[in-house]
């Protein structure tokens, strides 16, 4: 696959090696820190996270991330998006727990049995096909709404199977800074705030961000955001502060399930791919690796995630990559626009000659227009 | 996966390769090595991640509890041992521990072999259902429920939730939309300015300088606005980054800035023609760089209506500076002095035009965001206009500058100038809301990386099939 | 900074200079980066914590910089967590020091419409004044002509996140004032837990502890939402489930705990005995039963009397029942031949009569009667009262197969909505997993206890796993999984009525009663519950000390006595009656936590006076202001007479003191700084409270307070703030022997008083003067057992009734399953000795071959295949002859308010014998057929989530756990939001006879409908934990659950009860009574709906 993933990305582009994009293997090395401890970052199981976001608490409780203002019961607090009330990563929230309920059996855990196509809309219109007087449908129900119209949400819920498996599975996953190998958020940062920690980590120094918002576009996973009213950009530090003392994350320290594994990336990665393997070989074909492999768009993520399904299903880009790997194609072209105004100008001022002459008249003026070559003096004979 | 291969058999690597009935290598091992200073237990927080990980410090952990490969590890206990737990309970001690993260989650059918169909079996049955179309590919079923209401109308489907997959950029329009517009004005407008002095067009020259400091000093003003912390803009020269394009125009403006200015100056002034001229020239040089950079800046990020766009999106910002300092000068200078500028307003619109179509050809799914929407009516406007002023501009050249239509080529002039002034700064808004809405649903970062998986997909599959045929 | 040093520290020269010309790593480090220490680092210092939430017990190290608590984390030594920490546990930082927390006494004047401020001295006198009042007026010397020596008129309730100290002085106290209504969390939670792990293994804790569920084949959670409730502990599922073991996740709803499980079982609320008593059948007719271990460690063989009678026989109900009153007479299931015998737990005060004569026989009487044949006879197995061939058709093996013969797969499937094949699936994975090889373990929560037959849930769990042979193995057993960090602690140091601390019964009121006719009447002959009267004394010379002597019955009537039930129920009731008058929760919300929560207010409405200790101002604090019946004008603030005292309380970082686990493991906690304002420990403020109170009634010469001044009362304290020291408390439960040295085993307690303990089961914790319970070695510089981390009751056991892992001949059933064994030459003297990886459950040098005298008592009666030491046989009880009021078998019935008619049981609903009170207020529901049944068509059940705990008093302050679950919302299925018209985020109003509450819809497929009973049965899930204060606000789902009590225990069924859904808000002000009764109206409720005993 690196022969086709190296002709899709062009690493041979980059200069220096291989600073932009494409494998890396020292990141930290190439950027200044001579004697680093080996690159750290997480390796997130989402098949053993039980979705009890000890995680985002106890992020926030370290980093002291303020919390949501504002009281709970106003409009939006409850999303509905299963037990999902966090909603995505931000400059507030830097570790977030995805909830995705589907029709669709885990593994071998579920029974047995093609479920096929069912008829969703029939199904939620038809309610649970009780008789009235079983179902006691009291006057409290409008006699409209007894059908159809509330069951917008829905789902390609299929009915119990007939024994009485539901082929449902709940995935839970929490979601990280990805920590990239060719991270963007720390190539467009214009002040030097993001940088790269000697544990190879992307980390945004507060006494220097200067709150210009560049990284918040530039970030292929959003993660990066301006907190407001602070106006700088915050993210996930992978708690640099705690690692310069011999302390894991405390997300990663909380876990209770190990789901969150943090350690030497290498080691993580061989874990990583141990654990795909025994899970396919239990039946889990589902299982596969996100952000493991140094040859994808961003050169390998130290925050890398066992999945269950497709990465979008929880709001990762099935296939990123940094934008400053184009960086220096993006200069070239802006070079030649550059060159296209300065030449272009000049050549048009050229061809209008000087000023303050007296000019030819009539068609002569239209080619002038053009900036077509007026002969001097042609008509002074 | 070469270089796992090695590491693997190196003999330094088993150690890592352990498991350990407490938190496992990981955690302790990295912290430990990470922090250099973290062997030895002293009473507070490390010892806790020391007793967790073992000895932390060295980058192994050597520690507690058996040793095992990670393929061992992670076994198939379902598999190992036909029924019930593989770890034992003997009378010296318990066997067979495995670390709560090697859990088989929906890994064991509790039927018996006679009942089981197998993993593989079922899975093959589901991709058989998908291709019934009872489970879609690229859209999964039951993603996006029960939340239909939170999905977006059209990009529903796309990711979690329907919600977006980058964050929105918290840019404001004006200032930054107004930042590229005048950067553009002011760098085309100091090449112009050159152009003119060393045709001898004066007025024009001493106009665009003018408007070209007015211009840098606004733009400069704007990006230092848009800042969350105004006071810090002084940062933006702590690095010089080549990879950061906002580093570039920093130190860009830095250069250019002071040389326009000083041009204007001597212009007005008088003073120093030497010095004056140098500066003019150096402006001159820098001029379309500035012009040109804040392309790169948009392009250079995750939004799709940008950075797919790269290659164009430089043409269409110089173009679309070009035609503003051509209306620039249109306004401000003479008509006697105009001829070239009238030129430049039909380059650069013609320009600027042309690369906007090439770019939207490009960007295919991508242009929705370019042609629908806000983004669409500002640059359907900014094309307007330009239009209108280009024609203006010929027009007026046409017109007699003795007699009664003299004062007419001139309004004529002016208003098609303010009119190419207005089509650049549209097209500039244009492309800002263009990326934003791009940015804000999930399908257009989805889908375009989805086919690009697919193509990369069939290629791989092209190159492979050779060799499985020899 | 010089123009040179600025320069030489701009990034770009070291981008020029240095190694990183790109400037984006060590050339862009700023100083500030460089010098980044964590403040877990730059702590002063580290003090050894618990988690205080649930009852895993996590372990945190609490980081403390300059007299402020800094940061807080697991601690990685606890064997039990790990050092992970789930996110409540991650949010106790902001707990204990966010500005959620009040640190002023408030005080509303009777009628006031404010709080005003008061200062604690103040407010601690008028406390004071106000218990000696509302004592005098209402004192009881006598009931119904018998002594009583007590007051209803002062009531207290919490306890359960409270440490064991502060239990223990709570009862001494209050049992000195002749208080009896003494509750705490530990009854509406886990209460069923001690009747029916008591009557059944001897013992009302967990049979086992979390590390073991590594060790389990088959483990199978039900009544319990183990990893949403309990995230840390689940890691032990975790590592069983990588081991190759099946988890089998059985529950009305599909739960995070689902989501990891190998199968998912969906069941109807409160039909668990149905489904079980279907797994025991299938066990029994398929002789699936790990036989040798049946017959020798059970009572599978003990011949039953001539007179019992089977609910198979009566249509539903056993013999002995008094239609009228609605109350068993248990003789009838008494064994064949010997006496009245006695359960270790449960109702042991019912065989009073019978086993006493009345109390009417002398002590000797009483205890030679006791010896009679009955007592005798059971410590030999002779064949009179036993059939090992268990062939005997009154032998309770043949009498449980009758019993459960009905309980069919198909049976099953109508009364649960289990589908046959899943059901199967359940029962040949238990079997399969089960017996000699493989072990599988049981865990549940109040998912099974809060139930009319409540007790009952359990007890079959208990039936089942005899049976499999899974009691006292490795990886076998059942865990109970409890919910707050200290409410095992708060049943075994009871702050509940009818226990002494180690499970003591308390005095019932009986003609003449002394101490040795009250010990004759709970002990059990064989046993270590023989020696109850050691427990007894010992427990008097504690709280009595000098003044407890032999010639006054060592102050035995001092201890006021019960009339019947006292349970916080009866309390509220009581209230409401205007008996009880004055009221201290202790961390308690009842407003929003206990079972129909608007009689709880009412009955506070009531009161004189109200104590309320808390972090926050709580529901329960200000529902004078702004309750709901403010709200709606049932009731005017200025109308509301009681006198309200908030008392802010200190948090665990701020006492020391011990908590015990879940598992019955005892885990110390230190103070990590003194707690700020006037917040005080619960420690203190009960002790500040005795001592004033002894300050105002010294000399008193009224008999009322003779009790209260032999009270021993004294209590080093330390500090400016004068705080008790807690491990001086900790001595006093140990014990102390005739030396004054602290005891180490339960074993030393005598009964002559010449000994003193405060809970005879904690006697050890003090073992050589030393703290047992604040041991912290590394789990990980110990085996899994790791005996060495804190200490569990009893005796440091972790695993109860071990001898059981280990056959009749005193070797281990299998190689993989060793944990005790009996190993013949390792005793000193020659003899042999039990040994093991945990500390035998045994007498530990008893060998196996041991045969009892006939006539020998207590332990020396026990045989040495008599696993089960507390019970009055040695055997688990498959069949329990006493101990609970609701029959010796469990049985289906149908909840109080159940939408199906009984399908196993039609002329027999309910349990006959369950606990109601309909009153205005608290009426229940017709049942599946009757009348108007149909206007509350669904069933719902309520539970709790990860990110809120119990009734919010602890979360819904914290901002950082508020966010994550920020409303009260419902659980619906599709199918049931069509047919209601529901809409996904929209709102729903859910309504009982009781009330109605509004919530915001969650429409998944992980609510399932059900086909029962030939219909579809839709369920409706209600997390519990809101109200209107704090962050997260919304409606309790408690105003909807009524007070319908299991009779053994008085816990209340709130896990399964029928009710109406309707889109859109519920209705505001008056409206909503007027809902309410229009509601009743169409279901034709009366008085009498619901209640009946028959039928």
């Amino acid at each position: 696959m690196s022969a086709g993933a190296t002709q899709a990305y062009g690493t041979g582009r980059a200069p220096r090696g291989n600073l932009l994009a494409g494998p890396e293997p020292d990141v930290a090395g190439d950027a200044g820190h001579a004697q680093h401890p080996p690159r750290v970052g997480f390796f997130t199981d989402t098949s053993v996270c039980i979705g009890c976001k000890a995680c985002e608490v106890a992020c926030k409780e370290w980093n002291a991330i303020p919390a949501r203002d504002g009281a709970a019961s106003d409009e939006g607090a409850f999303t509905g998006m299963s037990y999902d009330n966090t909603g995505g990563l931000g400059a507030d929230t830097w570790r977030h727990v995805a909830f995705i309920e589907q029709n669709k059996p885990l593994g071998l855990a579920q029974a047995d049995v093609a479920h096929g196509a069912v008829d969703v809309l029939a199904l939620a219109a038809q309610g649970s096909g009780t008789p009235p007087e079983q179902a006691a449908i009291t006057p409290t129900t409008p006699p409209d709404r007894a059908h159809g119209h509330g069951a917008a949400p829905a789902a390609p819920y299929g009915p119990p199977e007939p024994d009485g498996r539901t082929e449902l599975r709940w995935l839970m996953a929490s979601d990280v800074c990805k920590h990239c190998t060719h991270a963007a958020c720390l190539d467009v940062c214009p002040t030097g705030s993001l940088f790269r920690t000697e544990f190879g980590t992307v980390v945004v120094q507060e006494d220097i961000c200067n709150g210009c918002g560049y990284c918040v576009p530039a970030c292929p996973y959003g993660v990066i955001e301006q907190r407001a009213g602070d106006g700088r950009a915050f993210k996930c530090t992978l708690c640099y502060d705690r690692l310069g003392a011999g302390q894991e994350p405390a997300c990663a320290k909380a876990c209770p399930t190990d789901s969150i594994q943090f350690g030497p990336l290498d080691e993580l990665r061989e874990r990583a791919e141990a654990r795909v393997a025994q899970l396919r070989d239990a039946g889990v074909a589902d299982a596969r690796l996100y952000g493991h492999d140094p040859e994808d768009g961003v050169g390998g993520d130290g925050a890398f995630f066992l999945l269950l399904d497709e990465p979008e299903v929880y709001g990762l880009p099935p296939d990123p990559v940094v934008t400053t790997r184009d960086l220096p194609d993006m200069w070239r072209h802006a070079g030649a626009a550059a060159l296209a105004l300065l030449g272009g100008a000049a050549a048009l001022f050229a061809a209008h000659g000087s000023a303050g002459r007296r000019r030819p008249g009539g068609p002569a003026r239209l080619l002038g227009l053009l900036g077509a070559p007026v002969s001097k003096g042609g008509h002074a004979r | 996966m070469s270089g796992r291969g090695n590491r693997r058999s190196r003999p330094a690597a088993p150690e890592p390769q352990e498991i350990q009935e407490t938190r496992g290598a990981g955690p302790g091992s990295g912290s430990g090595a990470g922090s250099g200073s973290g062997s030895g237990a002293d009473t507070k927080g490390r010892t806790g991640v020391n007793s967790r990980s073992g000895a932390a410090g060295s980058g192994t952990g050597a520690g507690h509890g058996e040793r095992r490969p990670y393929a061992e590890t992670y076994g198939n206990p379902a598999r190992e041992r036909s029924r019930g737990s593989v770890s034992d309970v003997t009378t010296d001690g318990v066997h067979g521990r495995r670390p709560d993260r090697a859990a088989l989650v929906g890994g064991q059918d509790l039927r018996p072999d006679g009942a089981r169909h197998g993993g593989g079996g079922r899975h093959r049955r589901q991709r058989g259902r998908r291709g019934r179309g009872g489970e879609p590919t690229v859209v999964p079923e039951a993603r996006f429920e029960p939340a239909p209401a939170s999905a977006s109308p059209d990009g529903s489907g796309t990711s979690y939730y329907g919600r977006p997959i980058l964050n929105r950029p918290s840019w404001s329009q004006w200032d930054i939309g107004g930042y590229f517009f005048l950067g553009g004005l002011a760098g085309a407008g100091s090449v112009l300015a050159a152009a003119a002095e060393l045709t001898r067009r004066p007025r024009m020259a001493r106009a665009l300088k003018t408007t070209s400091t007015a211009a840098i000093a606004g733009s400069a003003a704007a990006l230092i606005h848009d800042l969350g912390r105004p006071a810090r803009f002084a940062n933006m020269l702590r690095v010089c980054k080549p990879t950061s394009p906002m580093s570039v125009g920093s130190w860009l403006l830095a250069g250019y800035g002071p040389l326009t200015g000083a041009a204007a100056v001597s212009d007005l002034t008088g003073l120093l023609p030497r010095a004056g001229r140098t500066a003019t020239v150096g402006a001159a040089l820098l001029g379309p760089a500035v012009a040109a950079y804040t392309a790169v800046l948009a392009a250079d990020t995750a939004v799709p209506g940008w950075h797919e766009g790269y290659r164009e999106l430089p043409f269409v910002f110089t173009g679309s500076a070009a035609t503003a300092a051509a209306g620039a000068a249109l306004v401000a200078a003479p008509a006697a002095e105009a001829g070239p500028a009238r030129s430049v307003a039909l380059a650069g619109a013609g320009l600027e035009t042309a690369a906007m179509t090439a770019m939207q050809r490009r960007l295919g799914l991508v242009a929705e965001v370019y042609r629908s929407g806000r983004a669409g009516r500002l640059l359907r406007t900014a094309q307007t206009l330009s239009a209108a002023g280009a024609a203006g501009a010929a027009a007026s050249a046409l017109l007699p500058r003795r007699g009664a239509g003299r004062g007419a080529g001139r309004a004529v002039a002016a208003v098609s100038g303010l009119a190419l002034l207005a089509s650049s700064a549209c097209t500039r808004l244009g492309v800002f809301h263009a990326g934003l809405r791009s940015a804000e649903d999930p399908k257009y970062t989805v889908l375009p990386q989805r086919e690009r998986l697919r193509e990369r997909e069939e290629r791989r599959a092209r190159e492979e099939r050779p060799r499985g045929d020899g | 900074m010089g123009v040179r040093t600025w320069l030489g520290s701009w990034p770009v020269r070291r981008q020029l200079t240095g190694d990183d010309p790109l400037g984006r790593g060590a050339a862009a480090e700023s100083a500030h980066t460089r010098s980044l220490r964590p403040r877990t680092d730059t702590a002063d210092r580290v003090v050894k914590s618990v988690c205080p939430y649930c009852a895993v017990g996590c372990a945190q190290n609490v980081y403390v910089s300059g007299g402020r608590v800094v940061q807080i984390e697991g601690d990685p030594d606890s064997p039990v967590s790990r050092g992970r920490l789930c996110p409540k546990g991650s949010a106790t930082l902001q707990l204990t020091t966010g500005d959620a927390r009040r640190h002023e006494v408030l005080y509303r004047r009777p009628y006031g419409t404010e709080w005003e401020r008061l200062d604690l001295d103040t407010a601690l006198d008028m406390v004071v004044e106000r218990v000696v009042r509302t004592r005098r007026e209402t004192w009881q010397w006598e009931q119904d002509g018998l002594p009583v020596n007590r007051t209803l008129g002062l009531a207290a309730l919490g306890g359960a996140a409270l440490d064991n100290e502060e239990n223990y002085l709570i009862k001494k106290l209050l049992t000195g004032l002749g208080v009896v209504q003494v509750e705490n969390q530990a009854r509406v939670c886990h209460s069923s837990t001690v009747a029916g792990l008591g009557t059944s293994f001897g013992r009302g804790g967990a049979t086992t502890f979390l590390q073991d569920l590594q060790n389990s084949d088959c483990i199978v959670i039900e009544g319990s939402n183990f990893a949403e409730a309990h995230p840390v502990g689940f890691q032990w599922v975790m590592e069983a489930k990588a081991r190759g073991a099946k988890v089998i996740h059985v529950d009305p709803r599909f739960t995070r705990t689902s989501a990891l499980a190998d199968l998912y079982v969906p069941i109807r609320a409160g039909t668990d005995i149905a489904f079980l008593g279907g797994i025991v059948n299938h066990v029994l007719s398929t002789g699936s039963d790990f036989r040798e271990y049946v017959l020798d460690y059970t009572n599978a063989a003990t011949i039953v009397g001539e007179d019992f009678r089977d609910t198979e026989d009566l249509d539903g109900v056993f013999s002995g029942l008094d239609p009228e009153t609605g109350h068993y007479d248990m003789t009838s299931w008494q064994y064949e031949g010997c006496g009245t015998v006695q359960s270790a737990a449960g109702e042991r005060d019912a065989l009073f009569e019978e086993r006493t004569r009345g109390g009417r026989t002398t002590a000797a009487a009483g205890r030679a009667e006791a010896y009679g044949s009955g007592g005798a006879a059971l410590a030999d197995e002779s064949a009179s009262h036993q059939d090992r061939s268990l062939q005997h058709p009154r032998c309770v093996y043949q009498i449980l197969k009758r019993h459960y013969a009905r309980y069919t797969p198909e049976l099953v499937e109508e009364v649960c909505g289990i589908p046959r094949d899943t059901f199967e699936e359940v029962c040949r994975t238990l079997v399969e997993n089960s017996g000699r090889e493989r072990t599988t373990e049981f865990c549940y929560a109040v998912g099974w206890t809060q139930h009319t037959v409540g007790a009952q849930y359990i007890r079959t769990a208990c039936v089942l796993q005899l049976l499999l042979g899974n009691i006292g193995r490795p990886g076998g057993g059942i865990q109970a999984l409890r919910g707050h960090a200290s409410i095992q602690g708060s049943s075994d140091i009871p702050t509940l009525f009818n226990l002494l601390p180690g499970y003591i019964p308390m005095p019932h009121a009986h003609r003449n009663e002394d101490l040795d006719t009250f010990v004759e009447g709970v002990r059990t002959e064989k046993g270590y519950w023989g020696n109850m009267r050691a427990y007894v004394v010992s427990l008097l010379k504690s709280y009595f000390g000098e003044a407890a002597t032999a010639e006054n019955d060592f102050c035995f009537g001092h201890l006021p006595r019960l009339t019947g039930s006292h349970s916080t129920y009866e309390t509220v009731l009581a209230q409401l009656d205007g008996v009880c008058r004055g009221y201290f929760l202790f961390g308690e919300n009842p407003a929003v936590g206990s079972a129909n929560s608007r009689l709880q207010r009412l009955g506070m409405a009531n009161l004189e006076w109200l104590v309320v200790r808390d972090f926050s101002l709580i529901e329960s604090a200000t529902w004078w202001k702004d309750g709901p019946e403010v709200e709606n004008g049932e009731l005017r603030t200025e109308d509301i007479g009681t006198e309200v005292f908030f008392f802010p309380a200190a948090s665990h970082t701020e006492k020391a003191g011990s908590f015990t686990n879940t598992n019955r493991m005892l885990q110390w906690h230190y103070p990590a700084k003194e707690p700020d304002g006037e917040a005080r420990s619960d420690l203190w403020f009960v002790y500040h409270l005795g001592r004033r109170l002894k300050e105002r009634l010294a000399g008193s010469a009224d008999p009322m307070d003779r009790a209260f001044a032999d009270l021993t009362w004294d209590y080093p304290t330390e500090g400016a703030l004068e705080e008790p020291v807690a491990e001086s408390v900790l001595a006093e439960i140990n014990g102390r022997g005739p030396d004054g040295a602290p005891l180490s085993r339960y074993q030393e307690l005598k009964d002559d008083g010449s000994t003193r303990c405060g809970c005879w089961i904690y006697c050890g914790v003090y073992a050589d003067g030393v703290n047992q319970a604040a041991r912290k070695k590394p789990h990980t510089e110990q085996d899994w057992i790791a005996a060495e981390w804190a200490w569990s009751w009893p005796a440091n056991r972790r695993i109860l009734y071990n001898r059981a892992s280990a056959d009749p001949d005193g070797a281990p059933w299998s190689d993989r399953k060793a944990l005790v064994w009996w190993d013949p030459d390792k005793g000193g003297d020659g003899g042999g000795r039990w040994t093991g990886h945990d500390v035998p459950d045994f007498i530990a040098d008893r060998p196996p071959s041991f045969r009892p005298e006939p006539g020998a008592t207590g332990p020396d009666a026990l045989s040495g295949i008599d696993p089960f030491i507390m019970q009055a046989d040695g055997k688990g009880w498959l069949f329990a002859p006493a101990g609970l009021l609701d029959g010796p078998l469990p049985t289906h019935y149908e909840p109080q308010d159940s939408p199906v008619r009984n399908p196993l049981h039609p002329g027999q609903q309910r349990s006959p014998v369950r606990q109601l009170f309909s009153r205005e207020g608290n009426r229940y529901h017709p049942d599946g057929t009757g009348p108007g049944a149909a206007v509350f068509p669904y069933v719902v059940t309520t539970y709790r989530l990860t990110e809120h705990f119990t009734a919010g008093g602890m979360t819904r302050w914290q901002p950082y756990l508020a966010e994550l679950q920020p409303e009260f919302f419902c659980e619906v299925s599709p199918q049931l939001a069509a047919e209601r018209g529901l809409e996904h985020t929209g709102w729903a109003t859910v309504v009982t006879a009781r009330g109605a509450v509004e919530a915001r819809v969650l429409v998944t497929e992980r609510m399932t409908p059900l086909r029962v009973a030939g219909r579809t049965v839709h369920q409706i899930g209600l997390p519990y934990h809101w109200g209107r204060n704090g962050f997260a606000t919304g409606d309790s789902a408690n105003e909807l659950t009524s007070v319908a009590l299991d009779p053994n225990v008085h816990i209340q069924e709130v896990k399964a009860l029928s009710a109406d859904i309707r889109a859109g808000r519920r209705p505001r002000g008056p409206d909503l009574p007027r809902l309410l009764a229009d509601y009743r109206e169409r279901a034709g409720i009366s008085a009498e709906t619901g209640m009946e005993v028959r039928g």
